[in-house]
């Protein structure tokens, strides 16, 4: 069984081949945003070294969202015609339960945070649980959009351990870190998105017969388009107004 | 020769399989206009994220319709530019992962060719030379095909194209999107004699366009009317727009045919499917003894039927595209500029 895991969320682009007992592959550049232009040659050159075809993949996964609106739609759009063309099922991914697989084995409350832009970041805290045989993240705040503040009252309040991750860190790392006072960031290779973690939690998920079709798979962008938030607050305003 | 072409440029999503360039075997498109309606225009984002959830529909309607499997393919096409950058990476994305998984070439194709090729689905007799108007949304092109791989551009617009005029001066007189049908539906009824916009022909000899300071001419004219309160009928304005804008087109087209002797002429773009152009263009082709040639309605707006078509001469001259193929959204029309095609004639 094999799964080929993309993710191109963010400005890291990345690919992976994952079996049910090792990673055959994987590619990760974290340069510029030039998916479109790299994401397939790269996946084209790590499939050709690792000696398959894109017809050996038996299911197609993506990271589908938060993260670069743009960037979701490309590691979508890709992984839809390659399991459409080949007809094999799919497999989405969280970006941040992916983030989080990456650090699955600590013990310290697990906190991914990406940039959203307008002072915001897309934020999830997981758990790792360590009763199984093998480490599996336990969700225990849902995804959403948080307000860097709001985030970092929510983080002191838990007075826990936590561990931070994400290209959030870039802008906001130091007032999180500052604010927290239990919190530690994952260091540098850790706290960017890695397809091979993505496919880790695709894997989970195919074991739990959570694939679905190219027409099915969708993507959770958490934010609508500036136009329709611009349009609900303009009825709201009207019909406070009525009132 | 069969292909499979994806066209996602603004708010259609779009699949069709073309044989030959000249054969309709599949065309589907799931057009956007209802949901962007409600904003008074396309909406970029709202756009690419109903073309990623779309696309893969259509693209098996498409194989539907053809009766056809993947594997009877042998190329996939999908518009590169230009066109809103969101909306085309989500066609380039989906095309480029098709044709690696299926192991077909893949074909980048230009809109701009692609709205000219249309009329090669219409007219299995139609082949270059000719000289074509092309008119839509984001452009209006003077072009003389001198083959299927060599165009001559003689004349381009300088600040909007036709079509943005017509989506502006809609919005102004408050009809909904799409603008351009519904100025040019009022002006069927209205007066266009009504107010006397002016025409901007620029230099003699000039085949460049510019639709802006008439753009600006109504929107003043109504201002004025407005505080001077006089009334005016908003048919009679759109249909004396179209007037103008109508007025510079055939003029110029026919001064181009004469200049350089041209008889067969294409009409390609949005723009075509206006009745008032159709009209006046048929009106100048007995005048002057053109075979004139525009494609049926449903070939005029965006479509993937023409990014097929056009496909087929790009493969036919080893214009194929690599794996790296990025969308393009300021794309040009390809061709020799005016002054080239006339050094070279000397």
């Amino acid at each position: 069984m094999k799964l080929l895991m993309i993710d191109t969320s963010t400005i890291v682009a990345t690919a992976a081949v994952l079996d049910v007992d090792r990673l055959i592959a994987e590619t990760i550049v974290n340069y510029k945003k030039k998916h479109s232009e790299k994401m397939l040659p790269s996946i084209d050159h790590m499939l050709q070294d690792s000696g398959l075809g894109l017809k050996d993949i038996d299911v197609f996964g993506v990271v589908n969202g938060p993260g670069s609106f743009t960037g979701l739609r490309i590691g979508m759009a890709t992984a839809k015609g390659f399991a459409q063309a080949l007809n094999k099922p799919m497999v989405t991914v969280s970006t941040l339960e992916a983030l989080a697989a990456n650090v699955c084995a600590s013990d310290s409350t697990i906190c991914p945070i990406i940039d959203a832009q307008r002072g915001q970041v897309y934020v999830a805290l997981y758990q790792s649980d360590g009763e199984s045989a093998e480490p599996s993240l336990k969700i225990t705040m849902a995804e959403g959009v948080y307000d860097v503040d709001t985030l970092s009252r929510k983080l002191k309040d838990l007075n826990q351990p936590v561990m931070l991750l994400g290209d959030g860190l870039k802008k906001y790392g130091k007032q999180l870190l500052e604010a927290v006072p239990n919190a530690c960031a994952a260091p540098a290779f850790l706290a960017m998105n890695r397809a091979s973690s993505a496919a880790y939690v695709g894997l989970k998920k195919i074991q739990q017969g959570k694939t679905v079709s190219c027409f099915q798979a969708d993507l959770n962008y958490l934010r609508k388009s500036s136009a329709e938030e611009q349009r609900e607050k303009k009825l709201s305003r009207e019909a406070q107004h009525h009132e | 020769m069969k292909i499979l072409s994806i066209e996602s440029s603004c708010d259609e999503t779009a699949a069709a399989i073309i044989e030959d360039g000249r054969c309709i075997l599949a065309n589907q498109v799931y057009t956007q206009i209802a949901i962007h309606r409600k904003y008074g225009g396309v909406v970029p984002e709202i756009a690419s994220r109903n073309h990623v959830m779309k696309m893969p529909y259509v693209v098996q309607d498409a194989l539907d319709e053809a009766q056809l499997t993947f594997d009877d393919l042998d190329a996939i096409a999908v518009t590169k530019g230009p066109g809103l950058v969101g909306a085309l990476l989500v066609g380039v994305s989906e095309a480029k992962a098709l044709a690696y998984a299926l192991d077909k070439p893949l074909i980048g194709v230009n809109h701009i060719e692609g709205h000219i090729a249309a009329n090669y689905l219409a007219f299995p007799e139609l082949e270059p030379p000719f000289l074509a108007l092309i008119v839509s949304g984001g452009h209006t092109n003077l072009v003389i095909v001198k083959d299927y791989g060599t165009n001559i551009i003689l004349g381009r617009t300088r600040d909007d194209a036709a079509g943005e005029a017509f989506d502006k001066v809609a919005r102004v007189l408050g009809y909904p999107y799409p603008g351009g049908p519904a100025i040019d539906q009022a002006a069927q009824i209205g007066d266009a004699q009504a107010i006397d916009f002016p025409r901007v022909m620029l230099e003699k000899d000039s085949y460049d366009f510019s639709f802006s300071g008439l753009k600006s001419a109504v929107l003043n004219e109504l201002n004025h009317r407005k505080m001077k309160n006089i009334p005016y009928k908003k048919e009679d304005v759109a249909a004396s727009f179209q007037a103008a804008v109508l007025d510079v087109l055939t003029e110029k087209t026919i001064r181009c045919a004469e200049a350089y002797g041209m008889k067969k002429i294409v009409i390609a773009g949005g723009v075509s499917a206006n009745k008032g152009l159709r009209t006046r263009m048929d009106v100048a082709a007995k005048q002057h003894n053109w075979a004139l040639y525009y494609p049926p309605l449903s070939l005029c707006t965006d479509n993937a039927a023409m990014i097929g078509a056009r496909a087929y001469y790009d493969f036919k001259l080893g214009r194929t595209s690599s794996w790296d193929l990025n969308a393009v959204p300021g794309l040009e029309l390809p061709g020799l500029d005016r002054n080239a095609e006339l050094n070279l004639n000397k």
